[in-house]
């Protein structure tokens, strides 16, 4: 009797000091099917996936191939089993071509001399058949995003692989884009490969998947055939409780106009082209505006370009009236500006610094902190960190001395977030300010957030989860390839509608 | 004039190899400041190399085993690099200069310890090989052709083929721009690594060889190589990390160090009476301003002196 | 109570130094074993002895006297290293800030008669300067400071060379004598000359060393210029996105280091206890000595003090070697060693704190598993 599971992992438990990744974790994969793998940030899926693709071994557990147990001691072995892996963040190495991307590790050599003609052959053959439309000889760095999935997925197909795996696919496509690769998809289990889909988004699950398997803070909740389930009960597996993932607020009071940005274009740093275009938008006292667009829409360079990271090429930015477009950090600071980075590691903290020296890095040259003879002073340094751990309850191992890098994602957030609310700010530059966090982590800012437009200040959210998009902000503006094409009012529009102005398929003139 | 010609293409042989070295080193991914050590280490093996052999040696047979001795002492010494910075996560800076130390240190302990072995009043730290180097040299008119000019020329060629048109290449290349990616498809980072640093040794000594036999007969190993490792890395990172780009930069360096040698042939230039020391300076200040103009916009390979830690794919 | 002591960063920094220096001489004692296996023994005794050879105390002062005259400038040179380091940037430079110093002290002090003071802060301008020179090529030029550093030792070698010939001696490459030339540009002994059984060189050099270390060691733990510089070394982009100025605290490190390791010069050439020899062919070792002496003290100042002693005690005893046998370079050779081993210290650091985690984590559950068994006992009475 042939076996009807191409891989299953059974009872799969993996150790980190300090955390268990994975718990006893069982996932089966039929022959042919689409399989969702769910689960909230930090559930284990990425860990189980690395299990199954021979980055990590697991401490207990087997993994069995069409019934037969297997040994992966590292991505060699995974590919000879015919498995294969497009990973949340590409694997592609940015100055080669498609081509070379798509034969690394399996290069057609001749003594060791590189023979790509059959390659390109076969890559041709292949982006035919699946509909992978790609150009071998193009460059990754030039390419879209979607291309370079496609790309990506090239890799696998060309290895003859038949267990696909989809780490968090859709989180930088297009709604148009997410179709496409959903169609793909389809087709890649009719030709009879075997997918595993890792999302934790609902939506997707529910239209592509046959079966979806939900992971819990490391545990193994259960398997559910989708066709007999609901996305509320998917929600609930997934979250454990059920939370309203509607944010509290009441009706929004603008004021003044506290930062107004003029036709403000800034250069990229990858390409040639500007990568922000004649982008205006105003933002009052007491409400939150959010920009809203996919990944690599230049809202990071309107971001830096609007908090002195970066120069701009044109245009201007006006704080409470005054003329900041040259203005150095420090003093669009001073002057009132906070900025919650989108990349806290990179920006917002210093990890080998304690904590208490991470709280006072946007303050610490005041006479507070320091005196007259340019020396700190550290009783005041420990009692300001006290009273802001205190008031934000931030949680470390040590308190105020904690070193930064060993406190958990959630709470190095919450002393970022502390750091820069509390220096009482005109205007607050919030970016994905929840990227990463667990449920209970992201309800929190989002309440600080509106309670600071409560307070009469200007925020401004940059985020790319369509449901913060919905639920925080008062008015959302849509950034497209570095151009705002459209303002939509959170309470009478849709997701649909959002996601046409996020791909491009539908703009406004927008006057800021 | 010939003189010029004839030095500035040694001098370029030198650089063009060091640089080259330099060069695979990098497109795996780590970054070598030691080439100034390897290259004395390598100068030493093929110095020793050059002393022992009895002087009727055929010209071919003394080439050939000085050259190999210099590669061998090159990718010896190259280990300590690979060892600390492939393997230890070491900061490659701390190592590539503790190298550079190292090595003029170990050559003259050397160099001392035989020269006194073989006469208890000789103290110095010279080796010579007045003899030993006419194998090395063909006389065509005035112009005196020097095996390593070829050697130099083979090398780049080899270097543009390897890198660009094997699968090995491609493969290092991957380990120097993105590791994770080249560890996804089962390339092992760590041995591509050591292949890196293990050519930049073999590149490095070959260098250092033909550097001590650039015009002289004898040297001193108290002297090091004189900034040339580092003259190297500069002419690499002026060439774009790409071989045929290096060729055209060390051929443009190899001129002005090859102008302080010969500076006193030119009339003209003897009569502007400028102290010797300006000449010497030259290649030094040259690179100076080449980096000043060329670093602000230089693409070196994205993961280089990044150790690569597996936890992080 | 031991496990905490060793979780300590300076406890572990002062184990990993200690295990460099015993590395580093064992292996220097195998090379000398190759290089002549009948003395190495007595070799690298010497060597570590350094004034202890003499039999008199006397002389054992005088010579230690020495030493310290020698590790003034070293300390200053590692402390330049140190400072720079901290910024996040490896001040290879100082070895060309060092000749840069020794360039300007030795012709103001010979050249223009000056006094010592003007002559040793114009050897720290010199420094400074070169120093700025490489910051300014990394802040707007993005020029890595190692290749800039190691090309401005050149350039500056040549230049000190051409400067110094000015004032040397006519029938020999040296630089004139300094206490018979210009007695007022010789540094104050401060009657410290006379502890070390009149040796002429001692003086303030010494005591102010110390000072600077110690001075050193507040501006970057106890200043708000120290908190944005170890900022920006160890996260340059989180000091952007909070106003440090980035390029103005590059420079100011840069030249800060060029500054001590000049005046490290000034206080080996203005004691006289040197002479410059015109037709240096290259860069002076001090300033690589410096690296040695920072890194072994583990980027700490006032480990710097201990471990700037220590290098200079065995290069000073690498001249009491048998030169029958051996050169006094293999001390050179243990300094390097030394260094090279030091580049593994986070690595070292990195395997006791794991070895560490897993004892503990062992003895957590051996802990564990003696509590549950406890409880089934006391379930069992019930």
């Amino acid at each position: 009797m042939e076996n009807q599971y191409a891989i299953e992992m059974l009872n799969i438990t993996k150790k980190f000091p300090g955390i268990i990744a994975n718990d006893n974790i069982t996932l089966q994969l039929r022959k042919g099917e689409i399989h969702a793998l769910l689960g909230e940030n930090g559930a284990g899926k990425s860990t189980l996936m690395s299990v199954l693709f021979g980055l990590y071994q697991p401490e207990e557990g087997e993994i069995h191939k069409d019934g037969r147990k297997v040994e992966i001691k590292d991505p060699n072995d995974a590919n000879a089993l015919g498995i294969g892996m497009v990973h949340q963040h590409f694997k592609l190495v940015e100055c080669f071509s498609v081509l070379d991307n798509i034969i690394l590790g399996v290069e057609p050599n001749n003594h060791g001399f590189l023979q790509k003609q059959d390659a390109r052959k076969k890559v041709m053959e292949l982006s035919e058949k699946y509909g992978l439309a790609v150009d071998p000889d193009a460059l990754i760095e030039d390419i879209t995003v979607g291309m370079q999935q496609r790309t990506e997925i090239l890799k696998m197909l060309y290895r003859d692989n038949d267990i696909l795996i989809f780490d968090e696919p859709t989180a930088v496509l297009t709604p148009q884009e997410i179709d496409e690769l959903m169609q793909i998809i389809k087709n890649l289990a009719a030709e009879g490969k075997s997918i595993l889909f890792i999302s934790h988004k609902l939506n997707e699950i529910m239209a592509v998947a046959d079966r979806c398997t939900v992971l819990r803070k490391g545990k193994y909740i259960g398997t559910v055939e989708t066709a007999n389930t609901t996305m509320e009960e998917l929600s609930s597996m997934m979250v454990g409780r059920n939370v309203s993932f509607h944010v509290e607020k009441g009706p929004s009071n603008p004021g003044d106009v506290i930062l107004s940005v003029e036709d403000l274009t800034v250069a990229s740093k990858v390409h040639k082209n500007n990568a922000v275009k004649n982008a205006s938008l105003k933002v009052r006292a007491g409400e939150i505006v959010c920009i809203a667009g996919i990944d690599g829409n230049g809202q990071t360079e309107f971001v830096h370009a609007l908090t002195g990271l970066d120069p701009v090429v044109s245009g201007k930015i006006i704080l409470s009236g005054r003329d900041i477009t040259h203005a150095p950090i420090r003093q669009r600071s001073i002057m009132g500006m906070s900025h919650i980075p989108e990349d806290r590691h990179k920006h917002g903290l210093v990890l080998d610094y304690s904590l208490e020296d991470n709280l006072v890095l946007q303050r610490y040259f005041e006479p507070e902190f320091t005196d007259k003879a340019g020396f700190l002073r550290r009783n005041n340094i420990r009692s300001y960190a006290e009273k802001l751990i205190d008031q934000y309850d931030v949680r470390s191992g040590q308190g105020p001395v904690t070193i930064a890098r060993s406190m958990s994602g959630g709470n190095q957030q919450k002393a970022i977030v502390a750091r820069e609310i509390d220096k009482n700010p005109e205007l607050l530059v919030a970016v994905q300010p929840t990227r990463g966090l667990d449920v209970g982590a992201i309800e929190y800012i989002h309440k600080q957030l509106v309670a600071q437009r409560d307070a009469g200040k200007a925020v401004l959210l940059v985020s790319l989860e369509l449901d913060e998009v919905m639920d925080v902000p008062d008015r959302i503006l849509v950034m497209y390839e570095g151009e705002i094409v459209g303002e939509l009012d959170p309470k009478a529009t849709t997701q649909e509608e959002l996601g046409l102005y996020m791909a491009g398929a539908k703009r406004d003139e927008v006057k800021a | 004039m010939v003189l010029l010609i004839q030095y500035t293409l040694l001098f370029a042989s030198v650089l063009l190899l060091v640089a080259l070295g330099g060069c695979f080193s990098e497109h795996s991914g780590v970054i070598n400041l030691g080439l100034e050590g390897i290259m004395v280490m390598g100068a030493l093996g093929g110095a020793l190399m050059m002393r022992y052999l009895p002087d009727g040696t055929p010209a071919a047979l003394m080439v050939l085993l000085v050259i190999l001795t210099s590669i061998i002492a090159g990718m010896l010494y190259s280990c300590l690099l690979a060892i600390s910075a492939i393997h230890c996560n070491a900061d490659q800076t701390i190592v590539g200069t503790a190298m550079n130390i190292l090595g003029t240190a170990a050559a003259t302990v050397i160099v001392k310890a035989i020269n006194t072995a073989a006469n208890p009043d000789d103290v110095s730290s010279t080796i010579q090989y007045v003899s030993a180097k006419k194998a090395f040299l063909v006389n065509i008119g005035s112009f005196e052709f020097n095996w390593f000019m070829l050697v130099a020329v083979i090398a780049l060629v080899l270097s543009y083929i390897t890198l660009y048109k094997t699968k090995f290449g491609l493969r290092l290349m991957a380990c120097g721009e993105h590791p994770q990616a080249a560890d996804s498809v089962g390339i092992n980072v760590f041995k591509m690594r050591w292949a890196g640093v293990l050519i930049s040794g073999l590149l490095g000594g070959l260098g250092g060889i033909v550097y001590i036999t650039c015009g002289v007969s004898e040297w001193k190993f108290e002297y090091g190589v004189a900034g040339f490792g580092f003259l190297s890395l500069a002419v690499m990172i002026f060439g774009q990390w790409k071989p045929t780009k290096i060729a055209l930069a060390a051929l443009l360096f190899g001129f002005f160090r090859a102008l302080s040698n010969v500076y006193f042939g030119f009339a003209f230039l003897k009569n502007l009476n400028i102290p010797s020391g300006i000449y010497n300076m030259l290649p030094y200040i040259i690179s100076l301003v080449v980096l000043a103009f060329t670093s602000k916009k230089s693409r070196a390979p994205k993961a280089e002196g990044i150790p690569y830690d597996k936890s992080l794919r | 109570m031991k496990k905490n002591l060793l979780k300590n960063d300076g406890v572990q920094s002062l184990i990993a130094s200690l295990v460099c220096i015993v590395l580093g001489l064992f292996i220097g004692y195998i090379v000398l074993l190759f290089i002549n296996p009948t003395g190495a023994g007595n070799a690298i005794v010497t060597i570590v002895k350094n004034f202890m050879t003499y039999n008199r105390p006397q002389a054992q002062l005088k010579y230690m006297g020495n030493t310290l005259v020698k590790m003034a400038p070293l300390l200053l040179c590692s402390l330049s290293i140190l400072f720079s380091y901290k910024v996040g940037l490896f001040n290879i430079g100082a070895a060309g800030q060092y000749c840069a110093g020794v360039a300007l002290a030795l012709y103001t002090a010979l050249g223009l008669g000056w006094s010592w003071l003007p002559c040793m802060v114009f050897a720290m301008l010199a420094g400074a300067l070169l120093g700025c020179i490489s910051g300014v090529l990394k802040s707007y030029r993005n020029v890595n400071e190692v290749i800039s550093g190691i090309m401005l030792n050149w350039i500056t070698l040549y230049l000190t060379n051409m400067l110094l010939t000015k004032v040397k001696e006519e029938t020999s490459p040296y630089t004139l004598v300094l206490n018979t030339t210009n007695p007022n540009a010789v540094l104050p002994s401060l009657g410290l000359g006379k502890l070390f059984n009149n040796n002429q060189y001692v003086g303030l050099a010494i005591p102010l060393a110390i000072i600077i270390a110690i001075v050193v060691l507040i501006v970057l733990e106890k200043t708000r210029f120290g908190y944005e510089l170890r900022a920006t070394g160890y996260n340059k982009n989180a000091a952007k996105y909070c106003g440090m100025a980035e390029k103005r605290n590059i420079i100011l490190s840069l030249g800060i280091s060029g500054a001590l390791a000049g005046l490290g010069a000034a206080m080996l050439y203005l004691t006289g206890y040197e002479q410059w020899q015109c037709s240096t062919s290259s860069v002076p070792g001090m300033g690589f000595n410096g690296i040695a002496a920072a890194f072994l003290g583990g980027l700490n100042p006032i480990g710097s003090i201990f471990s700037s002693f220590f290098i200079q005690h065995i290069t000073a005893g690498g001249a009491y070697v048998d030169k029958s046998m051996y050169c006094s370079q293999i001390s050179d050779l243990i300094s390097a060693i030394i260094i090279y081993l030091c580049s593994f210290v986070l690595f070292f650091k990195t395997v006791m704190n794991r070895g560490i985690a897993k004892s503990e984590e062992k003895k957590a559950r051996l802990e564990k598993q003696a509590a549950l068994s406890a409880n089934t006992e006391k379930g069992g009475d019930n």
